[in-house]
C-alpha cells in the first residue's frame, strides 16, 4: 500500500522529473485521476497479408487500455516520429516532446493461418524498456484476443498488476417486450466481442456464473417450470442437471474455487437456505437453517468463508460465515437493503446491491463492512462481477417503466468510467471469467 | 534472437460450429417460457366461466390469484375470500390439480425476488391445505420479477405483479 502512494506522487509529477524518480509505474488507487498518456503506433506488418490485422490490433490494443479510464492515447496525428521498423532504435525525444509517458511498439507476421505478435513497452522519460520484448503465437482468426493479451501485458507491466481484457463473460441474453421477456444464456467477451448463444430462448435462464478455470457455467433454469440448476459445459454446449428432490426449488449456484463443488439456494415449503453439493457423487450439506431467505452466496478466495445474503433481520442484509456453515456474523449495517454479494478476486472487498429510497446502486465494503462505497446510482442497478484483477465491476442495469431493457455495465472500483459494454439487444446477469491461458 | 522470449501461447480453438455459427440453435424460435400446461387466465380450453366445474369458472369468477403487500407474503383478507373460493372449487372438482406460481414485482435483486416468490406461493399452499385440498395435488413454483402481467413501473402496477396465480392442470395429464 505505501508504495502505491509513493508511486501515485510520482506519476503526478509531468516530465522529466518523472523519470528521475524511477521507472513508469501507474499505481492503481482511488487517487488516481491524471490517466497515463502512451502512444501506439500501428504495429509494423512483416508479411503482407498481416497487414490488416496488424493495424486492427493496435487500434484493439489502444482500445483496451484506453477503455480502462487509466490510459489515454496520444493521437497519431500528434506523432514526431514513425516507427518504420520493430527492430529501429527509438527516437525517445521525438515521444517526449508529445508528452507520451508509455510507448507501445509492435509487429506482426501472419503466413496462412498462422499468425505471430511481438511487442515491447518503453518507457519515454526514462528512456528504458518496461520489462522485455514478449512474442504471442496463434492462428490469424484469434487475433482479437492476441490483441487482449498484448494490452494485458502492456497493462501489467505499467500498473504491476494482472490485466483483465484476454477474459470472457457469461451473461443472459434478452429480447422481447417486458411482461414476455426471452431469455438465453450467452458468451461474449469482455468487451461485447463474439456474442455466442450457449442456450435457446425455450425457457428462462437466470444468473449464470462461470468455474473458476472458465470451462463451465452454473446457471438456473426454468425448463421444468421449476427452477432448477443446471451445469454447462462451454465447449460442447453439453449439460446437466443438479438433482433435487421433488417439491424443491435450487437457484443462485456458484462454484466452489475447486470447480468440484456447487454452493446454491434449495426453497422447500417456502423456506430457502444455502446448501452445498459436490458434483462428481451428489452429496449435499446443509450450510444455513433459519426459517429466512438466506441466498446470493459467494466464497471467499481462499474457499474458507462465504459472503451471503440474509433478511433474517427482516430484510435484506449481508453476512459471511465459514464455508461449513454454523454462525454467521452481519457485515452491512447502512440503511436500506443490501443483496448479492460477491467476494474480490482480492479477498479485501465485498460489492454488493444496494435498495434504499426507491434508487438502486452497485457498491463495495471492506468485508468487516468499513468503508462502504456506493459506485452507481439508478432505477434498478444489480448484481456485480469482478474482473479477474478486481479493478473492474460488471452489472445488470434496467431502464425504467414499459420499455425498460437491460443492458450490462461496468465501472471501476472507485465508481469512475461508467459505460455500457457494447451489445446488441439486452443483456443482463453478467459473470466475469478467468483470464484465459 | 534473445530479444524475445517465445511464449509457447497456446490459442484455444473453438469448435467449429462455435467459431462459424454463433447461433447454434437458429434464429429466435423459442416459446414463452412460463410454467405453460395449465389453463392460464386467457388459456383457450378453460370452457365456459358460467360453468361452475370449469377452469374458466375457477379463474375468473373465484379468482386464480392473490395480490400482496411489498416485500411480503402475508395473506390479505380480501385473498383469503378468494382462496376459500379455490379450496372449494379444488375440492369438487377432483380430476384438477394445481401449480401454485408465486411472483414478485421488479423492485427486488433477481435471487431474492426468486426466494420471495416462493414464500408467496407457500402461503397460498398452506393456506389451501387448512382448507382440506389433498397436498399431493398441489404443487409451486416461483417466477420471482421474470414474469411480470403489468409492465409500468409504477405502484398500480407493482401491485398486479406481486401475487400468486394458482394454475390448475387435470390430474391425469401432469402426474
Amino acid at each position: 500500500m505505501k508504495r502505491l502512494l509513493i508511486c501515485l506522487v510520482a506519476l503526478m509529477l509531468a516530465g522529466p522529473v518523472f523519470a528521475q524518480n524511477g521507472p513508469l509505474r501507474l499505481t492503481i488507487t482511488d487517487g488516481v485521476i491524471e490517466p497515463i498518456t502512451f502512444a501506439a503506433p500501428s504495429f509494423q506488418a512483416e508479411t503482407p497479408e498481416a497487414i490488416q490485422v496488424a493495424s486492427e490490433m493496435s487500434r484493439l490494443v489502444v482500445q483496451d487500455l484506453a477503455g480502462t479510464g487509466l490510459f489515454r492515447e496520444v493521437p497519431a496525428s500528434a506523432f514526431i516520429s514513425q516507427i518504420s521498423s520493430f527492430a529501429q532504435p527509438v527516437a525517445f525525444a521525438d515521444w517526449r516532446a508529445i508528452n507520451a509517458q508509455a510507448l507501445v511498439v509492435g509487429a506482426v507476421n501472419v503466413q496462412g493461418d498462422s499468425m505471430t505478435v511481438k511487442f515491447r513497452v518503453y518507457d519515454v522519460f526514462s528512456g528504458q524498456e518496461l520489462g522485455t520484448g514478449l512474442q504471442f503465437a496463434g492462428t490469424a482468426t484469434g487475433w482479437r484476443r492476441m490483441g487482449h493479451k498484448v494490452a494485458d501485458a502492456v497493462y501489467g507491466r505499467i500498473t504491476g498488476e494482472g490485466g483483465y481484457f484476454d477474459s470472457r463473460v457469461v451473461f443472459v441474453a434478452e429480447s422481447g417486450p417486458k411482461d414476455n421477456r426471452q431469455k438465453r444464456l450467452a458468451i461474449m467477451d469482455f468487451d461485447g466481442a463474439n456474442v455466442q448463444f450457449l442456450t435457446d430462448s425455450s425457457t428462462i435462464v437466470l444468473a449464470p456464473r462461470f468455474s473458476p478455470s472458465g470451462d463451465r457455467v452454473l446457471y438456473t433454469s426454468f425448463e421444468s417450470g421449476f427452477p432448477r440448476i443446471n451445469v454447462l459445459n462451454v465447449a460442447n454446449v453439453g449439460r446437466q442437471q443438479l438433482q433435487t428432490a421433488a417439491g424443491e426449488m435450487a437457484f443462485s449456484p456458484r462454484f466452489s474455487r475447486d470447480g468440484r463443488q456447487v454452493i446454491y439456494s434449495l426453497s422447500n415449503g417456502g423456506n430457502t437456505d444455502i446448501y452445498r453439493t459436490d458434483l462428481s457423487t451428489g452429496q449435499h450439506v446443509r450450510l444455513t437453517s433459519a426459517p429466512s431467505i438466506e441466498t446470493a452466496p459467494s466464497l471467499s478466495p481462499d474457499g474458507s468463508q462465504i459472503v451471503f445474503e440474509s433478511d433474517r433481520s427482516g430484510a435484506q442484509q449481508i453476512y459471511i460465515m465459514s464455508a461449513n456453515g454454523g454462525e454467521a456474523r452481519r457485515i452491512s449495517s447502512g440503511d436500506g437493503r443490501y443483496g448479492s454479494p460477491v467476494w474480490s478476486p482480492r479477498g479485501d472487498l465485498v460489492a454488493f446491491t444496494k435498495q434504499n429510497a426507491g434508487r438502486f446502486h452497485i457498491g463495495v465494503m471492506r468485508i468487516d463492512g468499513s468503508e462502504e462505497r456506493l459506485l452507481t446510482s439508478s432505477f434498478l442497478d444489480e448484481g456485480p462481477t469482478w474482473s479477474p484483477n478486481g479493478r473492474v465491476i460488471m452489472f445488470t442495469r434496467e431502464t425504467q417503466g414499459a420499455g425498460g431493457t437491460s443492458s450490462v455495465y461496468s465501472v471501476d472500483i472507485s465508481g469512475r468510467n461508467l459505460k455500457a459494454v457494447p451489445l446488441q439487444g439486452g443483456a443482463s446477469d453478467p459473470s466475469w471469467g478467468p483470464l484465459q491461458p | 534472437m534473445t530479444l524475445f522470449k517465445k511464449a509457447a501461447i497456446v490459442l484455444l480453438v473453438l469448435a467449429t460450429a462455435a467459431c462459424t455459427n454463433p447461433d447454434r440453435f437458429g434464429a429466435g424460435s423459442g416459446a414463452g417460457g412460463g410454467a405453460g400446461g395449465g389453463f392460464g387466465a386467457d388459456g383457450g380450453l378453460a370452457g365456459s366461466a358460467s360453468d361452475p366445474t370449469s377452469p374458466a369458472f375457477f379463474n375468473q369468477t373465484i379468482g386464480d390469484r392473490v395480490l400482496f403487500a411489498v416485500d411480503t407474503s402475508t395473506l390479505t383478507p380480501a385473498g383469503k375470500v378468494i382462496l376459500d373460493g379455490q379450496a372449494q372449487w379444488l375440492l369438487a372438482n377432483t380430476d384438477y390439480r394445481s401449480v401454485i406460481e408465486g411472483h414478485a414485482d421488479e423492485q427486488g435483486t433477481r435471487e431474492y425476488n426468486l426466494a420471495l416468490g416462493f414464500r408467496r406461493a407457500n402461503a397460498v399452499r398452506e393456506y389451501l391445505v387448512s382448507r382440506g385440498v389433498p397436498t399431493g395435488r398441489l404443487e409451486v413454483t416461483s417466477f420471482g420479477k421474470e414474469r411480470p402481467i403489468e409492465v409500468c413501473s409504477e405502484e398500480t402496477c407493482y401491485a398486479q405483479n406481486r401475487r400468486a396465480v394458482t394454475v390448475l392442470s387435470f390430474s391425469a395429464l401432469t402426474s
